[in-house]
């Protein structure tokens, strides 16, 4: 067990790479109930979120999930996070656990002259992550929960014994898949299922990790922080920068027509070393960056990073180096998505 | 229940030596590859070089994190087991079979300072 955000989390329950392949192959379960969820709702509740919130939800169809960032006034990120738009005005939102009290602090910081209910409802809600190929069939054969007609980043609530069951077809693991927000005790009943079914694996931290990896998903604290902006991570495109105003829309409108100092970029090492978040990059001898994930891809069977290196030397086939405790590795620069996404889309 | 050996002396950071003369071979416990999950990589050091007890000589790599290894002897590198850069999971398969390093010893009483299989048997359950 290892501590996340205040959590006690698995980082396996058997073996990364058992748990990896499962949801690559087949389908795997994750306990995601540490992230936060947060609801706004009230009068003000679309021009609010469009305010604290870099994608564009103006006149956003009922059902739909957006992926985005919170920002400072600079740039920085505060979050990302996903925005379900549940009904006119009301809107469910999920953040990284790590970072729930510091996003509650800033969305209430930020709401002052806008008529909405902002709720913590962190506690309340448990979360199951139902990821993999076969995610569809298990959602029906083992929890009698239809999901085909769901389409990929939507969502649909359904009520089971007077509760209302929150199912959204998203994922962090460049597969198809469910998330399925409810009480503990709906959530607990149904991760027994899912075991006693035996069709599905336990998944811990450690899998999901790999396997957002390998797809070019970022992890903030990794390739999203206070400094690394959206456009240094390459997520520019979900700041939507022809709605009217966002926090960090002037910032964000510079770094894209300007450029940015430092980037994201994917880096292939010729060698099987493996390299590790804070690592050092080179370019003949001199520090260029640091990396910021790194795995031996268990997908793909090669040593692969994202790292923050000077933009100038980020062009795609660019020759580096990796430093790795006393030695130096070559590596390539190469897009950062190392394994393609399998997601559900018609 | 992690497997421990009669006859080979172990260190607190989970390094294994069996002895052979004045030669030794150090690995990792079937302890440490338990605990460390499937190893994905062996940072090998190159042979002749010299190495010193307490002091890091590689790393083992699992998916999720690096380990140092520390040895826990001084001498001279001698042999590498280069079976590990292409198989590294060969140390989940068998940790005590498949030794990191052998090495020639500049001082055999630094073996006192390290456990036996009951002690170290002992130290694991702690």
């Amino acid at each position: 067990m290892q501590p996340f955000g205040g959590f006690d989390m698995p980082i396996q329950y058997s073996s990364i790479i058992e748990e990896h392949n499962a949801v690559r192959n087949d389908c795997g379960v994750f306990d995601v109930s540490h992230m936060g969820e947060v609801t706004v709702k009230g009068n003000d509740a679309e021009r609010y979120v469009n305010h604290i919130f870099t994608n564009d939800i103006t006149n956003a169809p009922i059902g739909k999930i957006y992926y985005g960032m919170m920002l400072y006034p600079n740039g920085g990120t505060v979050d990302d996070l996903l925005v379900y738009k549940m009904a006119p005005n009301d809107f469910f939102i999920v953040i990284n656990a790590s970072n729930i009290d510091k996003d509650i602090k800033w969305m209430q910081e930020n709401s002052a002259g806008f008529d909405i209910e902002l709720t913590d409802r962190s506690d309340y809600y448990a979360q199951l992550a139902i990821q993999g190929p076969k995610s569809e069939d298990v959602m029906l054969s083992v929890l009698n929960l239809e999901c085909k007609e769901l389409e990929f980043y939507t969502v649909k609530t359904i009520n089971i014994r007077e509760e209302s069951v929150i199912i959204s077809r998203t994922g962090y693991t460049g597969e198809d898949g469910f998330e399925i927000y409810a009480s503990h005790d709906f959530i607990c009943r149904q991760w027994d299922k899912l075991m006693e079914s035996g069709r599905v694996k336990p998944c811990g931290l450690g899998c999901r990790d790999t396997l957002r990896f390998e797809v070019g998903l970022p992890l903030y604290g990794d390739e999203l922080s206070e400094t690394i902006s959206p456009v240094m991570a390459g997520l520019g495109m979900f700041c939507k920068l022809d709605k009217n105003e966002f926090i960090g829309k002037e910032v964000i409108a510079k770094q894209k027509s300007e450029g940015v100092k430092q980037k994201i970029v994917g880096i292939e090492l010729a060698d099987n070393a493996i390299p590790r978040h804070g690592y050092d990059v080179l370019f003949s001898g001199n520090k260029i960056g640091e990396v910021t994930t790194g795995y031996h891809s268990i997908s793909t069977d090669k040593s692969v990073c994202m790292a923050l290196i000077d933009s100038e030397r980020s062009k795609t086939g660019t020759e580096v180096e990796v430093q790795i405790r006393k030695k130096t590795f070559k590596g390539t620069v190469i897009n950062k998505k190392f394994y393609g996404k399998h997601y559900k889309k018609d | 229940m992690a497997k421990v050996i009669e006859g080979l002396y172990y260190s607190e950071s989970h390094e294994f030596v069996r002895v052979e003369g004045n030669c030794c071979y150090i690995g990792i416990t079937d302890y440490a590859q338990n605990a460390l999950g499937n190893v994905v990589y062996v940072d090998l050091p190159d042979e002749d070089e010299e190495i010193t007890a307490g002091e890091e000589f590689g790393a083992v790599e699992s998916v999720k994190a690096a380990s140092d290894l520390n040895s826990p002897i001084s001498g001279t590198v001698i042999e590498v087991n280069n079976a590990l850069e292409n198989n590294p999971e060969l140390i989940n398969k068998d940790a005590f079979e498949n030794w990191i390093i052998k090495v020639e010893m500049s001082d055999k009483s630094e073996l006192e300072n390290l456990m036996d299989a009951k002690t170290y048997e002992e130290f694991c359950i702690k």
